[in-house]
């Protein structure tokens, strides 16, 4: 699954990337995410809830919907 | 031997200034390299052993895949890349201790340009009053290069850098590289593994984010909660502007309004007081007035960002951003554009995606500056009823907000139509840390208030100074001229009348409007000047007074509508022609304007004269 599915609060470790030609990857990891990260959606924004707050072990980040459907997690 | 170059690489939430203005003491100086969009500052500190350092602050990066302007600056700037620039000596790398896991790679990216470093983990204080402990010696062994912990507030959580630095610099090969040194392409994924590796064997405890961080954004990035906390913090800001700043504001006035009565008792009628009091005291002491107001506004600025409010805001307008087709980040840009446009197209530079970023540099103008304030305080003064409407709103206030708020939609507008034609492109990313919750530095927050007064004061004594000045003498001369329209001045305006008489301008308005062009808010003391002027002896009472004679109502909401878009600000569009590297964009930005200020207005003007205003 990706981080977008996740529910808010429910804390899953990122397994690797799915962004395609896109060009997020470096952006992600250089931000940051890295396989075997530890995530968690602690807020959706307002309105249609596109962007989203992701902690990232001990930081915070603000993703949009689309982006965070890049990043593969597994929970557990 | 001279000082030795250390260029300061952290991310945007590493305390990067805050080292700087500690080290340095905040004696920075601006350095703008010819040709290319680069401003950096720079600093002299002493090591403990006295050796003279250079400290380069270049933007905060992440990485050196030189996405965004700031990065492409950072990295050019370290390679050697920029012309007429050499390489810094050596590194210097400042990680937030906290987050030293997700960060590291930086340090591993930095080594493999092979420049001596030094890293240094910031804020060692906070995140080990969260309970985190750092093996650093094993650090340092693990990287290959020195390692320090450091509080940049303090002097002495500094003082483990400066005696570090006095060790290490000497064993450092100074000299210029022959050629820019390669941009090591390097596996992100296999550095980042490195970087994990590395940041799990030095860290004996590491705890959970921080919880106060996680309490306060459950109330401030609440979906319901959040907006209305980011709109009250808004109209707090606004209100503050407006109402706190006016006893100062009728100091400063009086101020004026006394040396100008002092100097006319002491000197005889003539030349040289009409010099002084009408041409200098009118014109400075015009827009000097409005310090209070940019202060204050500086300060709300400047507080939001240094506590890590900013990026919440950027987050919560990211949606409404979108449909504008701009992005969460040009949200911070366009709100220090209430200050000053010049700062705000500057800090444009954070959007990685180039057609974003000049959408965001065109309409950064509309934002009403705080150049606008003295001639929207002006005229509302002078023109609108100090009367309540729906028994608690003032009429005043209102109508400042809604010049306020004809800024934001306009901009709006122009955004929603230039993301659909000139700049087309892609939507861009998002991606962006959330820091934690800071208490702002003083130190920092003073420096930061001083640079942008300083240069408010200094804009008042030269540029302000000079106009009013040169205005007295067009608006003086030939003596004995028969009225204003016989004067060197009354001749220029009588050139732009033509135009500007379709939307309702008088020829005093016409020969405000072109000193006007170096600031906008030169307009206030021009027209101090040519009224002043006129006035001769019973010029006691107010420019509003005077004005309120002169003008007719649908003549000064023209005036109020033409500021809401007025172009003419040199400073702005020299800050966008830096920035775009185009002088047709900047042209552009220009005409946009000016045909919008005109076109409004022209209709503001027809209207209120249909409505029998």
């Amino acid at each position: 699954m990706t981080l977008d599915e996740l529910a808010r609060g429910q804390v899953a470790r990122v397994t690797g990337f799915a962004t395609g030609d896109s060009g997020l990857e470096p952006k992600l990891r250089e931000i940051g995410f890295a396989e075997d990260d530890e995530v968690e959606i602690v807020h959706f924004g307002p309105l249609m809830a596109r962007p989203v707050c992701v902690r990232l072990n001990r930081t915070l980040i603000a993703l949009r919907r689309n982006e965070a459907a890049a990043i593969e997690v597994s929970i557990g | 031997m001279s000082a030795l170059r250390l260029a300061l690489v952290g991310a945007p939430n590493s305390g990067k200034s805050t080292l700087f203005n500690g080290l340095t003491g905040g004696t920075a100086k601006v350095a703008n390299y010819a040709g290319v969009t680069v401003e950096t500052r720079s600093g002299f500190f002493s090591t403990a052993a006295g050796d003279e350092v250079e400290l380069i602050d270049l933007p905060g990066i992440y990485g050196i895949n030189a996405r965004s302007t700031d990065e492409r600056i950072a990295v050019d700037m370290i390679s050697g890349r920029l012309p007429g620039v050499t390489a810094p000596d050596a590194i210097l790398v400042l990680i937030d201790a906290a987050t030293l896991r997700t960060h590291l790679h930086t340090v591993l990216q930095m080594k493999a340009f092979g420049r001596p470093m030094i890293v240094v983990l910031n804020m060692i204080d906070l995140a080990e009053r969260d309970g985190l402990e750092l093996d650093v010696p094993r650090l340092e062994a693990e990287l290959g290069v020195p390692v320090v912990t450091a509080r940049a507030t303090r002097g002495p959580g500094r003082a483990a850098l400066l005696e570090r630095l006095a060790e290490e610099a000497p064993k450092w090969t100074r000299g210029v590289p022959d050629a820019p040194l390669t941009i090591p392409a390097l596996d992100l994924k296999a550095l980042q593994t490195d970087a994990r590796r590395i940041a799990r064997d030095a860290t004996l405890h590491e705890p959970a984010a921080n919880s106060f961080t996680r309490s306060v954004d459950n109330i401030v990035l609440n979906p319901v909660a959040g907006p209305l906390i980011l709109a009250a913090i808004l109209f707090l800001m606004f209100q503050a502007v407006f109402t706190w700043a006016t006893p100062y504001m009728d100091g400063i006035e009086w101020l004026a309004g006394s040396l100008g009565a002092a100097v006319s008792a002491a000197l005889p009628d003539g030349l040289l007081q009409s010099l002084i009091v009408d041409g200098i005291i009118a014109g400075v002491g015009s827009v000097v007035v409005f310090l209070p107001q940019i202060v204050i506004l500086f300060t709300f600025i400047l507080l939001l960002e240094a506590s890590g409010y900013m990026t919440r805001a950027a987050f919560l307008m990211d949606e409404l951003m979108l449909r504008v087709g701009l992005n969460g980040r040009a949200f911070i840009p366009l709100l220090s554009s209430f200050a000053c446009a010049i700062p705000g197209i500057m800090s444009a530079r954070t959007i990685e995606n180039e057609r974003d970023r000049l959408t965001t540099i065109l309409v950064a103008p509309l934002m009403t500056c705080s150049a606008r304030l003295p001639v929207y305080t002006l005229m509302i003064a002078a023109f609108i009823p100090n009367q309540t409407v729906w028994g608690f709103v003032g009429l005043q206030g209102l109508v400042m907000f809604g010049l306020y708020l004809a800024g934001v939609v306009s901009a709006v507008l122009v955004a929603f139509v230039l993301k659909r034609t000139v700049t087309r492109g892609a939507a861009q990313s998002l991606i962006m840390e959330l820091p934690t919750y800071k208490w702002p530095n003083a130190r920092d927050f003073f420096l930061g208030l001083w640079m942008r007064v300083a240069a408010f004061l200094k804009r008042a004594g030269t540029i302000i100074f000079a106009v009013s000045v040169i205005l007295w003498v067009l608006t003086t001369f030939p003596l004995g001229a028969d009225g204003l329209r016989q004067t060197i001045a009354g001749r220029i305006g009588s050139v732009l009348e033509p135009v500007l008489a379709p939307i309702g301008f008088n020829l005093e308005i016409a020969i405000a409007l072109i000193p006007g062009l170096a600031a906008r808010e030169v307009a206030v003391g021009a027209l101090g000047t040519v009224y002043a002027v006129q006035g001769a002896e019973e010029n006691t009472e107010g420019l509003a007074a005077v004005l309120q004679n002169a003008w007719s109502l649908p003549t000064a909401l023209a005036f109020l509508a033409w500021y809401v878009f007025a172009p003419q600000c040199l400073a702005t569009l020299a800050a966008a022609r830096r920035e775009t590297n185009s002088w047709a964009w900047t042209g552009f930005m220009f005409g946009y304007l000016f045909v919008l200020a005109w076109v409004a207005a022209g209709a503001t003007y027809h209207i209120a004269r249909f409505a029998g205003l």
